[in-house]
């Protein structure tokens, strides 16, 4: 990896969304905010828009009516994106599967990257989970790279065609008088 | 110039997805300028059907699922549910036991406000103060560890009893920790007493008179707020007949009495921890239950957020034949939506916030 690639790395900022779970899984993920376990020594921040965010955490089973909220906010975050799915009911739907209500997990909605099981799962598990997204993010990068997908995370390269900038002199046959006397009268 | 009769209205959606709130609702907000006019909230983001669940399993399954209606309250949940059982069974609960269910009650409460009090200054943008609450409420985290193996559904309650007991050493242990979270909550409550960034956005926001409230029918800190002096461990359940306290209520009716409503309440909650270590008794903490429940019952406990009613119907065998829940904050979202109109949008996070909303105990 060059020096350059090293410098464009980010430090992964995630958006949470609950999707149906019981509020254990989110206030330990709260808790990973805080200072005993602080994530954002490494950088990671939690952010309230999915078109700032790199990784999405979600916690719960889905069901029937926020599934097109799970969709919506997983279409808005830009590629690369990872998803990690929190607690046994974001995994397979635990204890809420045999719900009517309930869909079943996160990954009968949208595909999911990272399984971090527990009812509910403990800060250090659900930091884990976010190290174990990143390096599924760095794959996913490297292979846009190879599909030669333009990396939105780094600047246009200099070999790419220039832009013609339309000259008034060259082309245009009468120049356009352009009078500085303030005098004039129009 | 546009007369102010004729101010334009627009309609601004809040959630399902939000920064300041965690749970998904979605209120829309039908604003004139920054005003809010009207409020309209929509549920049904976190509704699973756990009701329906419990008439599918066997009564001590029904435990592990009721506890996971809320994950802050849960142990609530299941003390209501199996004191309800237990009143319909005739079940004569160990000494012990009730005392043991006493202490992981008030450190779910203990840990809950202090949730609750660092996503109150989160809402108003006091984020250091946000991490000061929750630094504390780790001590009570620890606790919970300890003593059951989990951090948050703890699990420990089941019909006639405690499924754990907690050793003495431990409980020295709880006492003293018990002081340590005074000492601490002396250093912040003075920065939610009289800080003025924090006067500012909660002194005269959200009144709710008495008469309201009780028309309304608020329940728990929401309540107490305006005064209605209304906590149902007064009705003596568990072992609360045996312990010293008196419901704490506030008058104003705004958001600053009810932050200073749940403040005032941690303190409680650590003198009864105290009494309840100092006066617990030694025996069983479990009994055998051989019964089978017949008949309907109604069990109410006082929850952090306020009063938490169980209606169970069994028909004489294993699976109950009903279980209906309501929740405090579904009390409580009337007087939500009468406190909003007339405040600036600004306002709104702290607004909801006051109430202490949790959408995945209304929706079950």
């Amino acid at each position: 990896m060059g020096l350059f690639d090293k410098a464009a790395q980010k430090s992964p900022w995630i958006i949470h969304f609950d999707c149906n779970s019981c509020n254990g899984c989110d206030i330990e993920i709260l808790a990973c905010l805080t200072p005993l376990y602080d994530v954002e020594r490494f950088g990671v921040i939690n952010v309230g828009n999915p078109k700032h965010a790199d990784i999405l955490i979600v916690s719960g089973a889905v069901n029937q009516k926020n599934q097109r909220v799970l969709k919506n906010i997983y279409n808005e975050i830009p590629e690369p994106k990872a998803v990690i799915a929190i607690g046994a009911c974001g995994c397979t739907g635990g204890i809420f599967r045999e719900c009517y209500n309930v869909m079943g997990g996160i990954d009968t909605v949208i595909p999911v990257d990272v399984y971090v099981p527990g009812c509910s799962p403990k800060p250090e598990a659900i930091i884990d989970g976010v190290v174990k997204a990143l390096g599924k993010l760095e794959e996913k990068r490297k292979k846009m790279k190879e599909k030669g997908e333009e990396n939105p995370f780094l600047p246009e390269e200099f070999t790419s065609e220039l832009v013609e900038i339309p000259s008034l002199t060259s082309e245009t046959k009468e120049p356009v008088s352009v009078s500085h006397n303030p005098e004039e009268p129009k | 110039m546009i007369n102010s009769e004729q101010v334009p209205r627009s309609t601004v959606p809040f959630g399902p997805q939000h920064p300041v709130l965690p749970e998904p609702i979605h209120i829309k907000l039908i604003l004139e300028d920054e005003k809010i006019v009207e409020a309209i909230p929509a549920i049904g983001y976190v509704h699973r059907g756990l009701e329906k669940l419990t008439e599918k399993k066997d009564m001590y399954k029904s435990i592990f699922i009721l506890e996971r209606i809320c994950g802050i309250c849960s142990f609530m949940h299941a003390l209501c549910y199996c004191q309800g059982l237990e009143n319909l069974m005739e079940i004569d609960v160990p000494e012990r036991a009730k005392y043991l269910r006493v202490i992981w009650g008030e450190l779910h409460r203990t840990h809950s406000h202090l949730l609750w009090l660092g996503l109150f200054a989160d809402a108003f943008g006091f984020e250091s103060l946000f991490y000061e609450c929750w630094k504390i409420r780790e001590k009570i985290l620890d606790i919970m560890e300890a003593t059951s193996g989990a951090r948050v559904i703890i699990s420990t309650n089941t019909i006639g009893g405690t499924r754990r007991d907690i050793n003495s050493d431990m409980l020295e242990h709880i006492k003293k920790t018990t002081y340590e979270i005074e000492e601490a909550l002396a250093y912040i409550d003075k920065v939610f007493f009289d800080d003025n960034t924090v006067l500012v956005r909660t002194k005269g926001v959200g009144v709710l008179s008495k008469k309201d409230a009780y028309l309304l029918g608020a329940v728990g800190p929401t309540g107490r707020g305006s005064g209605l002096p209304q906590d149902l461990r007064t009705t003596n359940y568990a072992a609360y007949g045996d312990l010293d306290f008196e419901p704490i209520y506030e008058t104003d009716g705004d958001c600053y009495a009810r932050c200073k409503v749940r403040i005032r309440e941690l303190y409680q909650s650590q003198k009864l921890l105290r009494q309840a270590i100092d006066q617990m008794p030694e025996g069983e903490y479990a009994v055998k239950v051989t019964q089978k429940p017949e008949g309907e019952v109604v069990s109410r406990v006082e929850q952090p957020r306020g009063e938490c009613m169980y209606y169970i119907r069994g028909n004489g065998t294993d699976i109950l034949e009903r279980v209906r829940v309501r929740t405090p904050t579904f009390a409580n979202i009337p007087a939500l939506v009468h406190m909003l109109p007339g405040h600036q949008l600004c306002d709104l996070p702290v607004l909801v916030l006051s109430i202490d909303p949790c959408i995945s105990c209304t929706e079950r």
